[in-house]
């Protein structure tokens, strides 16, 4: 534990420096703070795609009505510090997961694949409430958002995210949603309210996306109901099952990995989205279980195993 | 009062009738066999006794309460417990993982003392810790407590399954065919364990069993089956002479 929180603060020294010092500029300091939120909304989708095993399409929904609920929160109470801004980060994740319950109780009471239909609909449903509500500024978007999440608070929340999700999922809640992951009518059999859990599942995933969402609004400062696209959901769910459905140290890399190469590959043009496909059909091909399958990196284990070795 | 008192038990799947006036009654401790041909609606039984299916009419006790159409978590937690036909493992997961599951509700800390790592969690699942590897010992399978429970042999999955069963703490543990598949001396080990549950928890066992060798020799009392109907309960030596169970297994 003291191990991990040293690596983290290394890993965020390091990446102020190279910030202080100029070698990342900031061009890239934005696309950190990308990385932040996608690592969020992955692990997020994890929770509910990757250990309860539903096959959700909708993920970039949740995140919008965090966004829009944080946006318009903050512009309206003239939010500008630290604490205000974590306020209404919070209020559009309770957002986000009040919209995950009045989904969930439905479509997660059945067995199979009618949660990637419920969800895929819900997507469309948010878009289009959002592109003909007034307060949401339609198709012209959300305009004039403080922009409050810098790298610092993206960093953070996404630390604080990843290791409250890791918790869970290695407490007696998780092991029940990894059960019904694993054999539902033998979890329920075991004694696990398997609905209660599906829920609860699915929505503790919808808040912290609608956390990722407050960040992202409060990054960009202009939001259009486009950005929460269908696409986005896939995009989010192919980082998933790349990164391995069931780790977390699969999503985060995965997440990291495919928020920077669209822009690493910028070199190669009309090609970039070429090669972008490429590697995904090759991954799935030689990586059938995705990057890390259901590996979790630990520290620990690594500095047992040389312990032993020496 | 018995443990388990049906009444009554019927289901229909859309027009077909599965078990009509199906009737039990079991005693705290008592082992049972329930038997028929295939096809008799033993399986069923089970699934109507653990929630999996809702009864169309008739009454199901168990210690009094009425658990006919209940949820199964919520059965499973009143007292009964069971096995698949078809072995149903966590599979992915570590055998010990699959016996700490069943202990979900044994352990009471919330969302946010398992997030936040409080001392409740910490003695929780120390102690369930410790539980799982003692049942697992019981089986003989505690220096297997870390394998993935898909990679073990057949007979082993059997047993954990089983055991998973037992971690829910059941005062009845439904066997539907625990010996299917096996070979004569899994089948003994088998007969062994399940005495060995009799001793060691006090429970009562309601068995499905083809193998007629295993249930004349351990079951003290007999239901039989045919057609989704009882045609005859007793000693195995009553149902062994019957000539209705003769002729539902041989034909006229």
């Amino acid at each position: 534990m003291k191990l991990n929180i040293a690596l983290i603060l290394v890993l965020f020294g390091v990446l102020t420096l190279l910030m202080e010092i100029g070698i990342l500029n900031n061009f890239h300091r934005g696309l950190l703070v990308l990385v932040c939120i996608n690592v969020i909304l992955a692990v997020s989708l994890n929770l509910s795609a990757g250990f309860l095993g539903q096959l959700v399409l909708g993920h970039a929904a949740f995140m919008a009505v965090g966004a829009y609920t944080s946006a318009i929160l903050s512009s309206r109470l003239g939010i500008s510090g630290l604490g205000g801004f974590v306020f209404v980060l919070l209020a559009g994740g309770f957002a986000a997961a009040l919209a995950g319950i009045v989904i969930g109780v439905p479509a997660l009471r059945l067995r199979g694949d009618y949660v990637a239909i419920v969800t895929l609909g819900f997507g469309l449903i948010v878009q289009s409430i959002l592109l003909n509500l007034g307060i949401t500024g339609g198709a012209d978007g959300l305009l004039g958002i403080p922009r409050l999440a810098n790298f610092n608070v993206a960093f953070f929340t996404m630390v604080i995210v990843v290791g409250m999700l890791v918790a869970l999922v290695r407490s007696r809640h998780g092991r029940a949603m990894i059960a019904i992951r694993e054999d539902e009518i033998a979890a329920e059999a075991s004694g696990v309210p398997t609905t209660w859990y599906k829920i609860l599942g699915f929505t503790i995933a919808a808040f912290f996306a609608g956390i990722a969402g407050g960040l992202f609004a409060h990054r960009m400062s202009v939001l259009v109901p486009e950005t929460f696209s269908f696409v986005y959901s896939i995009e989010l769910l192919v980082i998933v099952v790349l990164g391995g459905m069931g780790s977390f140290t699969g999503a985060v890399v995965a997440a990291v990995v495919l928020t920077l190469l669209p822009e690493l590959l910028r070199e190669f043009g009309d090609f970039r989205m070429l090669t972008y496909s490429v590697l995904l059909v090759a991954m799935m091909i030689f990586r059938p279980k995705g990057l890390m399958g259901s590996y979790e990196f630990s520290i620990m284990q690594i500095v047992s195993k040389i312990k032993k070795k020496g | 009062m018995p443990l388990l008192e049906v009444t009554g038990m019927g289901v229909d799947f859309g027009g077909l009738r599965a078990l009509s006036d199906f009737e039990i009654t079991i005693e705290e401790g008592e082992l049972v066999g329930l038997i028929g041909p295939n096809g008799a609606g033993k399986t069923t039984a089970f699934n109507l006794l653990t929630g999996v299916y809702e009864p169309t009419e008739g009454e199901i006790k168990l210690q009094g309460i009425s658990i006919g159409g209940k949820k199964p978590y919520y059965i499973n937690n009143l007292g009964i417990a069971r096995t698949f036909q078809n072995i149903r493992l966590f599979k992915g997961l570590s055998v010990i993982e699959n016996v700490k599951t069943a202990f979900h509700a044994s352990m009471s800390y919330g969302l946010i003392s398992g997030i936040f790592r409080l001392p409740k969690f910490w003695r929780e699942e120390k102690a369930i810790h410790d539980e799982a590897l003692e049942l697992l010992d019981v089986f003989g399978m505690a220096d297997m407590a870390d394998a993935n429970a898909g990679n073990l042999p057949y007979g082993k999955q059997r047993q954990l399954e089983i055991a998973r069963a037992l971690a829910t703490h059941p005062k009845l543990l439904l066997l539907d065919e625990p010996a299917a598949g096996m070979n004569p001396s899994e089948t003994q080990l088998l007969m062994d364990t399940i005495q060995l549950i009799r001793e060691r928890f006090k429970i009562a066992i309601l068995l499905i069993e083809h193998d007629m060798k295993l249930v004349m020799g351990i079951c003290q009392r007999m239901v039989v089956l045919d057609y989704g109907m009882v045609i005859a309960t007793g000693r195995p030596e009553e149902i062994k002479n019957n000539p209705r169970v003769i002729e539902a297994y041989l034909g006229e």
